[in-house]
């Protein structure tokens, strides 16, 4: 159990830094995959080890979520590239106070 | 066996993960994100939940993955000089975080967790997990169930409306 | 009845409610209907109430109805509760009484006026106020009541409110009330402090026990009746708050009758009748209402010898009676001074009516210069007020005679010699300023404009007159002096003046009461004399003695130029302190600069967190981040 906590601990850090790290919205974007991906690991985990099969449910709900999120957030970023023409989140700072 | 498995793909997990932020063409590290949701759909069959691991494959690894893979394809990041941080502090500050956030997780979850023997319970589907989930999702679960598929269409829509070209 | 008590003040409420919320809608015709009714209604309840307490025996006649209580909060309670007894039976009567005959005069009198239901709104929400004054059963209800009548009295007096004049005269009204009012809630509040409570009941026992915290004449006691007398004073103009009530003239001439002559001015009177357990055990606190009632008797007589509008000189007549009454509180003759305020407000609302339908008769004309000869024109106007002149200068047999006269007496008796000259002379300046009204409006050559055709009022202005004429000349045999038979009035009185403590009354002989009555009717009659040789025989005397006595002239002319005093003393100083230190100094230097100090600090702290704000999503994470590992710290240091 510890071991599969770990894992998705190691996973979703990975993620977090990753976010704030890369320059680049899609790789960004990935990350944050990669972040649901380690909170998946650690429900299925829970629910194996509690065994109980309302985790693998949740697990499904993130999936769908996640697969309607990205399809959303790749069309924002086409607008956006076509509007800017970058990737670069950095520049896209229109809203700063 | 179960050891091993965990230590292998959970192995190629961390790596491929490590990879996808370290990769310096996005392209890559698509590609590294679906090796790790391969491996991550590994453990997921390791830990009695295989329709999850199948959805794992079909629609993360598969479906999505190749829509992130057309979109950097259509945007082409590639030729995009890479851009000069404008906060370099900022790569500092994120892995020292990321550093601390790690060592406190851990220290809390020895506090937390100092004897459970791994995997104790029983398995969670019994002889027919699949069957059990679908039925949980169908019964219990109704109303998230559907409601997820609202969520669906209109994320459908969103898109459309977002990506359409403005004449 | 008695259970029906409530009834009595929501009658009239109800009544300002449809003028005012419906009337504009509502044909004039409606609003009369509605108006009218609302005050005979509470009329025929007061009757009812008070033949009710007729019926009781005179030991019981003390009806308290509590409906619910209206404040607690920890050891304080006030309820809302109603108390009838005679004091407030006859107020309540007098009130509604009044209020209905003025009512209908209303009703012909307003008839062309613009706002013809506003009018009626007031006056209906005027009877409500007044009605709650007179019927509280506790200071603070009896507060309500009295502010709310300084409210109506304020939107009648402006009820012209685009004139200025009456516009200013509102605001004056207002806030020389405010300064009397200071002294009310004070009054209140020590009383509060000192028994613990605000209901009547209570409160005037512990007094009447003579308790050992606040025993007779003690400093409490005083205090509490000095600052309570500061609040009838504001109310019933008495010196030297009195400044608003001539100004009050501005307001249409039914609300001088019904609010500034017969009723609210007289709400001070009532107020110091029915503490008069307080009064009574606070000797110097009563002698300064005697000293102070007497003064302004006799100062507002003088002024009112040399005042040439019509409403003015009757306002001044006003400020004197009430004078009076408090000059018959101050000696202890607390049912002569309810007693005065009784027959005062029949003929001072008659005089003032009548005026009124001189006025109406006159299209608007109120100098009394610019008047004469009006009495084969306006018949019926010339002999009520005839009446009600003879009554207020205290001719027998006409009402004001009997409560002057007792008034008069009391003094003597009382041991006040000075207090009895001096009203003597007062009410010999009355006959003089009354009558020079009445031979000035109604007798020698019309000096009004060319052109103005007077005319006799409608029937609904002079039925009213009327019956107003009769109350003044009988309703002064329900208090007969002691010569001629039982005072009726004072006994009825009694059981609300039972706490009252009394000292020992010198017995004097009917002989010698006769006497003085004579003496006083002949002091009246001689200044009837002097009015009729000064306006009527030699019509130029008056300016001789005028040219001869100049300085003396234009004191009284410029009323002891009290307003040009507060204007020195008060509003100037007022003024320079509020632009010179207080805008100048205090609101720029040091709340502006704190106000502007509070933005500025803001505004560098925005600065601050507006670097947080950097419009950089990867930042953003990176504070998440931040936060969640500062949370994990906390959990994983010290929550173990």
């Amino acid at each position: 159990m510890n071991h599969y906590l770990t894992l998705s601990l190691l996973l979703f850090l990975v993620g977090t830094v990753g976010f704030i790290v890369k320059k680049n919205v899609l790789a960004m974007f990935l990350c944050v995959e990669l972040m649901l991906n380690a909170a998946n690991l650690a429900f299925v985990a829970f629910a194996r080890d509690l065994g109980q099969l309302q985790g693998q449910v949740f697990v499904f709900l993130v999936m769908v979520v996640a697969a309607a999120e990205a399809a959303v957030g790749l069309a924002i970023m086409i607008v956006l590239y076509r509007c800017r023409g970058t990737l670069n989140p950095d520049e896209a700072d229109t809203m700063k106070g | 066996m179960e050891t091993l498995f965990f230590y292998l793909f959970g192995g190629i997990a961390l790596l491929a993960a490590m990879s996808v932020v370290a990769q310096k063409k996005i392209f890559y590290s698509a590609l590294s994100l679906i090796i790790c949701l391969g491996s991550i759909a590994v453990l997921f069959l390791a830990l009695e939940a295989p329709f999850i691991a199948a959805v794992q494959v079909i629609v993360y690894a598969g479906a999505v993955m190749v829509l992130f893979l057309f979109v950097i394809m259509l945007l082409d990041p590639f030729s995009a000089a890479a851009a000069r941080d404008k906060r370099k502090r900022l790569t500092f500050l994120a892995v020292a975080l990321g550093l601390v956030a790690l060592a406190v997780l851990f220290t809390l979850m020895r506090a937390h967790d100092p004897a459970t023997p791994p995997l104790a319970g029983e398995p969670p589907g019994g002889t027919d997990p699949v069957g059990r989930l679908g039925r949980l999702l169908f019964t219990r679960y109704l109303i998230p169930f559907e409601a997820t598929s609202i969520l669906i269409l209109v994320a459908i829509m969103g898109v459309v409306v977002l990506a359409r070209k403005r004449s | 009845m008695t259970e029906l008590l409530w009834l009595l003040p929501l009658v009239p409420l109800a009544g300002a409610a449809l003028c005012g919320l419906a009337g504009r809608r509502l044909p004039k015709r409606a609003v009369t209907i509605v108006a009218c009714s609302a005050s005979g209604a509470a009329f025929v309840l007061a009757l009812a109430a008070f033949f009710e307490l007729l019926a009781l025996a005179p030991g019981d006649r003390r009806i308290e109805r509590e409906f619910f209580t209206w404040i607690a909060a920890g050891d304080f309670t006030a309820s809302a509760g109603f108390l009838l007894d005679p004091l407030s039976a006859v107020m309540a009567l007098v009130v509604t009484g009044v209020g209905f005959l003025i009512h209908v005069y209303s009703t012909g009198y307003m008839r062309a006026e613009a706002g013809y239901y506003r009018f009626f709104a007031y006056m209906n929400l005027f009877l409500f106020s007044m009605l709650v004054l007179v019927l509280a059963g506790n200071f603070l209800l009896m507060f309500v009541g009295w502010e709310g009548v300084g409210l109506c009295s304020y939107l009648l007096i402006g009820y012209y409110f685009d004139r200025p004049a009456a516009a200013d005269a509102g605001k004056k009204a207002f806030i020389v009330n405010r300064v009397g009012d200071v002294g009310f809630i004070l009054g209140i509040l020590l009383v509060f402090l000192t028994f613990g409570s605000l209901e009547f009941g209570p409160v005037f026992g512990e007094i009447a026990a003579d308790s050992a915290f606040a025993p007779p004449g003690s400093g409490v006691l005083t205090a509490t009746a000095l600052l309570l007398f500061v609040g009838a004073a504001g109310k019933s103009a008495q010196i030297p708050l009195h400044v608003w009530l001539p100004d009050a003239m501005e307001g249409p001439t039914p609300v001088s009758a019904l609010i500034h002559a017969a009723t609210m001015v007289t709400a001070g009177v009532y107020m110091v009748v029915r503490c008069a357990p307080i009064f009574s055990r606070a000797p110097a606190a009563l002698d300064a209402v005697l000293v102070v009632g007497i003064a302004t008797a006799l100062m507002a007589a003088t002024i009112g010898l040399v005042q040439t509008d019509i409403k003015r000189v009757l306002a001044y007549s006003t400020v004197s009676q009430l004078g009076f009454m408090f000059a018959a509180a101050g000696v202890g003759a607390f049912s002569a001074a309810i007693f005065h305020l009784m027959t005062h407000a029949f003929f001072k609302a008659l005089l003032f009516l009548g005026a009124g339908s001189v006025i109406h008769a006159l299209s608007g004309e109120q100098d009394l210069r610019r008047m004469g000869g009006l009495r084969r024109r306006l018949p019926i106007t010339f002999w009520t007020m005839l009446t009600a002149a003879l009554a207020i200068s205290g001719i027998f047999p006409l009402a004001g005679f009997f409560s002057k006269d007792e008034i008069l007496w009391s003094a003597w008796a009382g041991g006040h010699p000075v207090v009895w000259i001096v009203g003597l002379l007062t009410a010999g300046l009355t006959a003089l300023y009354m009558f020079r009204l009445i031979f000035l409006a109604f007798f020698g050559e019309a000096r009004y404009a060319q052109g103005v055709h007077p005319h006799e009022s409608p029937r609904s202005m002079t039925a009213p007159l009327v019956a107003l004429a009769l109350l003044s000349a009988v309703a002064g045999f329900i208090g007969l002096p002691a010569w001629l038979g039982a005072n009726r009035f004072a006994r009825f009185l009694e059981p609300s003046l039972s706490l009252v403590r009394r000292g020992d009354a010198p017995h004097l002989s009917h002989a010698l009461e006769f006497g003085f009555a004579a003496l006083s009717v002949a002091v009246a009659l001689a200044g009837i004399f002097a009015a009729y040789r000064l306006y009527v025989v030699r019509p130029g005397t008056a300016g001789r003695i005028v040219a001869r006595w100049g300085a003396l002239y234009r004191l009284l002319r410029d009323k002891y130029r009290f307003d040009e005093f507060y204007d020195r003393a008060v509003i100037r100083p007022v003024l320079r302190l509020s632009e010179r230190t207080l805008w100048q100094r205090v609101d720029v230097g040091v709340i502006d600069r704190a106000v502007n100090g509070v933005g500025a600090s803001m505004a560098g702290l925005g600065g601050v967190l507006r670097g947080m704000q950097n419009g950089l999503i990867r930042s953003y994470a990176a504070w998440i981040l931040a936060g969640t590992a500062a949370v994990l710290l906390y959990l994983s240091l010290f929550r173990n």
